[in-house]
């Protein structure tokens, strides 16, 4: 069987309509799972479509290609922790990107055994080589860094930025001289340097930048889908790469607005290194007022007969795996009358929306489960505010101190709540480095211990009923 | 109209749809829409079939082809899949 052009066209018009459904049904969770059929019923009509409109004449290749990916992703997606979702999100980035590069150097193989080569059609490949090749080194270091294989400290040197702006000026020049003279050397000089140049972009930022770069990285798999779309000059790659170029596009500004920073100054930034140092000296000011550490009975005591318990999930609780414990917890608080609400902020976790996740896969209830800036009012009326887990989310002086790195990041008013326990593994500053003076407070005691440890003694104090 | 500016056309337009799309996802589910666009952004495949299945070219071509395919395949069906997993983590509790 194989179909037109015409029908193949008309059949990439409907799988582009179900992929914006798809995007569109994540407006509520209980649309989601509909959307996501939308997404999967797109790309099969637009693989099909592919395959019968004539273009494709050995299915080789291609079959052994879907096997081992179907193999591969579906065995990735089954077992992959929800901890790790970061991790596998920046793997998926860099194929997208890596897969763009190879198109592009197929094409540009095909075009040139077929004698049809023209320099637009060389300047469109040059620009999906690079954005694919700057998408693929940048997902590759963002998962060295969520991974831990390399170091999440930013990685600065003097004239960073200069050198960036040169190998970006040189690269440009090489693409210009592959598309004016089909140069083959060029081609090969500009693909080295757009790796290297991705690599360059990503080391200088930090790790408490995590949920910023991998939007950015997300945006970047879009454009670069896009931009193979203009090269094959195929439509549906068009619409789709924009859509979810715009995607990343927007999740870094919301991340970059939840922490009061330019989208620049994320990518120029280095954030959490070098600055820290200074910053808690400044804070050893405010140790000298000392820390109060606190028993899990002690935490017990103001929850057990309260009416509402705020519960602030960081990172910590991720790598604790205290999720399933907390459950517990707050389904042993709620039977006892108490109002148990979490509260997320945007850049909570490695992420976005990363906390939602790991508190779903505990079947904590959505509805349980706040925003910002919907939350922040009801601080003030919380008998506890129990935080597990989270640190810079919820520094107060990103409110006061003008001089603090994180001054004017919108944070979790926890500080309000009459009492505020945080369970914390040691008095380690946070991912940026910055003491937190919230632990200072007259109001807040210290649990020290690990962080699932600590909730399910919560939750065997409040079954042992003792009080 | 040369076919580039329709080209061009179709993407600004397409970037609008984005901006107002993606604005009205609940944060709550920001990580599932990550996934999501992993797996759609997958729609690069249609570039590595047509240049693994071209009859005529050499092995080369074929062979990048061939890893674009299996690296797209992944992006496809463990984005999908995985949002899948999320998703129904979102969903059972309300049945509750």
């Amino acid at each position: 069987m194989e179909i037109s052009a015409n029908t193949q066209a008309i059949a990439y018009l409907i799988s582009a309509i179900l992929f914006i459904f798809a995007l569109k049904g994540l407006t509520s969770p209980a649309s989601a799972r509909t959307g996501n059929y939308y997404g999967m019923a797109g790309m099969l009509i637009a693989v099909l479509a592919t395959l019968l409109g004539g273009d494709v004449q050995s299915y080789g290749f291609i079959i052994a290609g879907v096997a081992a990916g179907a193999l591969i992703g579906g065995v990735l997606a089954a077992r992959v922790q929800m901890t790790a979702m970061p991790q596998l999100v920046a793997a998926l980035h860099s194929f997208v990107g890596m897969a763009a590069v190879l198109v592009a150097v197929a094409t540009y193989l095909n075009h040139a055994a077929l004698g049809t080569l023209n320099s637009l059609l060389m300047a469109e490949l040059s620009v999906g080589i690079v954005i694919g090749a700057i998408t693929f080194s940048g997902s590759v270091i963002a998962f060295g860094k969520l991974q831990g294989i390399i170091s999440g400290q930013p990685v600065k040197f003097k004239g960073q930025h200069l050198l960036n702006l040169l190998l970006a000026v040189v690269i440009i020049g090489f693409a210009v001289d592959f598309a004016m003279h089909e140069t083959l050397t060029s081609l090969i000089i500009m693909t080295i340097l757009a790796f290297l140049l991705g690599f360059l972009l990503i080391i200088p930022i930090g790790g408490a930048d995590m949920p910023v770069i991998i939007s950015m990285l997300n945006s970047y798999s879009g454009w670069a889908a896009a931009a193979t779309g203009f090269t094959l000059q195929n439509n549906l790659l068009i619409i789709v790469g924009a859509l979810v170029g715009f995607s990343g596009a927007i999740l870094s500004y919301i991340m970059c607005v939840a922490m009061n920073r330019s989208i620049l100054h994320v990518v120029f930034g280095g954030f959490g290194g070098d600055d820290a140092a200074a910053e808690v000296s400044a804070a050893g000011q405010a140790a000298e007022k000392g820390v109060k550490s606190a028993s899990v009975e002690d935490a017990i005591y103001w929850m057990e007969d309260a009416s509402k318990v705020i519960i602030v999930p960081g990172y910590g609780m991720a790598v604790a795996q205290a999720q399933h414990a907390l459950k517990d917890f707050m389904e042993l608080l709620e039977e006892r009358g108490v109002e148990v609400v979490f509260a997320i902020h945007p850049v909570a976790g490695r992420m976005p929306g990363h906390m939602n996740v790991l508190l779903a896969e505990a079947d904590i209830p959505y509805d349980n489960v706040k925003e910002m800036n919907d939350v922040n009012p009801e601080f003030a009326t919380a008998d506890v505010a129990l935080v597990v887990g989270a640190n810079d989310v919820t520094n107060p002086a990103a409110k006061t101190d003008k001089s603090s790195p994180i001054y004017g990041m919108p944070i979790l008013d926890v500080e309000k709540a009459q009492h505020v326990y945080v369970i914390k593994r040691s008095m380690r500053p946070g991912y940026s480095g910055v003491e937190n003076l919230l632990y200072y407070q007259d109001n807040c005691s210290l649990i020290f211990g690990d962080a699932k440890d600590v909730c399910e003694n919560l939750a065997n104090a409040l079954k042992g009923g003792a009080h | 109209m040369p076919e580039i500016l329709v080209a061009l056309y179709i993407f600004v337009l397409s970037c609008f749809i984005g901006y107002w799309v993606i604005w009205g996802v609940t944060p709550s589910l920001h990580t599932p829409l990550v996934a999501l666009t992993n797996a759609i952004s997958g729609i690069i495949i249609l570039g590595a079939l047509l240049a693994t299945g071209l009859q005529g070219v050499g092995n080369l071509a074929e062979i990048f082809g061939f890893f674009a395919v299996l690296l797209a395949s992944i992006n496809i069906f463990g984005g999908f899949l995985v949002t899948q997993r999320m998703l129904a983590m979102f969903n059972k509790k309300k049945k509750k």
